[in-house]
């Protein structure tokens, strides 16, 4: 599982999910999600449950905040670290 | 003095019980009642000094603290009414507000003056601001700042002004439909008698810890912070960051023990869904009540499958009469019920009752508007006489009733049913939204031609926001642009869930844009 891996796939859930009609292209690995205004409270915690699921991960209260989701490259980041903890 | 202000409840309360805690602000500070008088007098005497007079509005543009809880008691002591500032929202509706009732001086951080003072230089003169470090940690950034001015110059003991029930507490503000905020102006009166009908009703007693998790400029921070304050209770405050934030809050709400919880239903059902309730202890919890907008049956299920023993209230009412009436959930729902609980019946201090379009009282059981009458009604709408007409019935005797908007009918058994809105407001997460003020903000954007925003029911989020533009010609913004120039113009829980980018909005056969089609886009 690669970085670039887990940012396509997260890419994918938020554009369906928080997007929908957006062109892919304007969602890079450096949007602002939190302070942008793509996720909203209730959003990123609906995010956190997917990343959970997705990728048998549990995150911490703490580890919920912007900046770990605060971008396509900090999540794939976050991931990555939790990923690496378990196994 | 009499009792009839609610500052002076507060110095009842001081006198009585100097030595309790009166408020607790987690990880940072708490304030017993001796202290929370001492802090609040010296606001008082420095305000005086500035020329602060009784009547005079003050700005209170911070997060929340204990220090922003003794800076609202000093701005009362002084006489003045409270006008409190959501230090989240963008500056530019912040000093709209500030410059709109023209505070005579305002409290806020220092993190927060550059822009305040632009945006409000570009409006007229800036008052006086009396700025904190909320960064500091060895004390309280309040008293280092009154320490500051001191040292320049010792503000005299002023006496406790008493500005009797008349006179005006505080101004919250509130969306208003022209895409300006609309300052709803409340008095001690109005405070007062709702907090003794508060205490009537539900007993609290010096033993209670009150939740405060609204913000300061929401109505719901009435009951947070006067109804504990009046029986020597603590107030538990709860922060911007960590109200919305079911993780963390679950478990702060069993460490401080709270007796008594007051939100919306919204944070209510993200505890229920990701606070993980099973592992922490509520048996302190004597009371939840929830306001600001409707409460689906499932989440209210699921939050008493977690918290079983608490008594769960309805509380409804606008921020122009805060709560006018209240319902009892029955400990156990039915479980075939689908529909929302009603509203339940008038507080005791109101009187209600519903009429139709002519203000005519309509036949037991019809539908028709709430209205509202009684101590707890608003004066009315800061400077804006053309909304104070339209918002009050005025009986020919002079008796004035305020129009809620709520279409609802009376059941004889449970009181009030809500059945929805006569005009274009809806409620986000407890917060009023008019939808024209989302419109308003997003026709600002330079590509804008056409703005229209609906709102349609959500079973998850409660309520969606749709919005739909036409644009000129030039390059398309992206939805994600969108959101973020929203994120500029309007509070956080005004940014459209939706962009649509239409050709041209769909229009009615009298030219008028065609909301109904809209709503099925």
């Amino acid at each position: 599982m690669t970085n670039e891996e887990i940012m396509r796939t997260v890419k994918e859930y938020i554009l369906a999910t928080f997007l929908p009609g957006e062109d892919p292209k304007a969602l890079t690995e450096s949007t602002q999600l939190i302070t942008g205004g793509v996720l909203d409270s209730l959003a990123t915690l609906e995010l956190v449950s997917f990343l959970e699921q997705k990728y048998g991960i549990e995150l911490q209260a703490h580890e919920v905040d912007a900046a770990n989701l605060g971008t396509l490259t900090s999540i794939a980041a976050l991931v990555q670290s939790k990923a690496s903890a378990r196994a | 003095m009499s009792l009839e202000t609610l500052h002076a409840q507060l110095d009842a309360t001081v006198r009585r019980s100097p030595d309790r805690t009166a408020v607790d602000d987690p990880g940072r500070a708490t304030l017993s009642y001796r202290e929370l008088g001492a802090l609040s007098d010296r606001v008082r005497d420095r305000l005086v000094l500035l020329g602060v007079k009784p009547g005079d509005r003050v700005g209170l543009y911070m997060v929340k603290s204990a220090d922003a809880i003794a800076t609202i008691f000093g701005i009362l002591k002084a006489g003045a009414a409270y006008v409190p500032v959501d230090p989240t929202a963008p500056p530019a509706r912040c000093a709209y507000i500030l410059n709109n009732c023209s505070v005579r001086v305002i409290l806020t951080e220092r993190r927060l003056e550059p822009a305040l003072r632009e945006e409000i230089g570009k409006l007229g003169n800036v008052p006086p601001l009396l700025l904190l470090d909320m960064d500091a940690t060895d004390s309280l950034p309040l008293a280092l700042m009154l320490d500051r001015e001191d040292a320049a110059g010792r503000a005299p003991v002023a006496a406790t002004a008493d500005p009797g029930p008349a006179g005006l507490a505080y101004i919250l503000y509130t969306s208003g439909s022209t895409g300006k905020p609309k300052g709803v102006m409340l008095t001690h009166r109005c405070g007062v008698s709702y907090v003794d009908w508060c205490s009537a009703v539900f007993q609290p007693t010096e033993h209670d810890r009150f939740s405060s998790h609204a913000p300061l400029h929401f109505d719901l921070s009435i009951l947070d912070i006067y109804v504990p304050l009046k029986h020597g209770g603590t107030l538990v405050l709860i922060g911007e960051e960590m109200g919305k934030d079911p993780l963390n809050l679950a478990p702060l709400i069993a460490e401080k023990r709270i007796t008594v919880w007051y939100s919306t239903p919204s944070i209510l059902s993200l505890l229920a869904q990701y606070g993980k309730l099973a592992r922490h202890d509520y048996s302190a919890l004597r009371f939840v009540f929830f306001a600001g907008e409707v409460f689906p049956v499932p989440q209210l299920r699921a939050i008493k499958a977690s918290w079983p023993q608490p008594r769960y209230f309805n509380l409804y009412g606008p921020t122009e009469t805060n709560v006018c009436t209240y319902y009892e959930v029955p400990a156990q729902i039915p479980a075939e019920r689908t529909e929302p609980f009603p509203i339940g019946k008038t507080c005791e201090h109101l009187e209600c009752k519903v009429v139709d379009l002519d203000g005519s009282t309509v036949s037991a059981g019809d539908e028709g508007e709430l209205v509202v009458k009684g101590p707890g009604v608003m004066v009315g709408y800061w400077n804006l006489a053309e909304q104070n007409a339209a918002a009050f019935l005025v009986d020919p005797d002079g008796t004035r009733w305020y129009k809620t908007g709520d279409l609802v009918v009376e059941d004889a058994k449970d009181g009030y049913i809500f059945h929805g809105r006569r005009d274009r407001m809806v409620k986000r997460r407890g917060y009023r939204v008019e939808l024209g003020e989302i419109e308003a903000g997003l026709a600002t954007h330079v590509q804008a031609k056409e703005v229209a925003v609906v709102a349609l029911p959500d079973k998850d989020a409660g309520v969606k926001i749709k919005a739909f533009l036409s644009l000129k010609d030039g390059v398309k913004p992206s939805i994600i642009e969108m959101k973020a120039f929203s994120m500029e113009k309007l509070p956080k829980y005004m940014v459209p869930d939706v962009f649509t980018f239409l050709e041209a909005l769909p229009r009615t056969s009298t030219d008028k844009i065609d909301y109904q089609t809209l709503k099925t886009l």
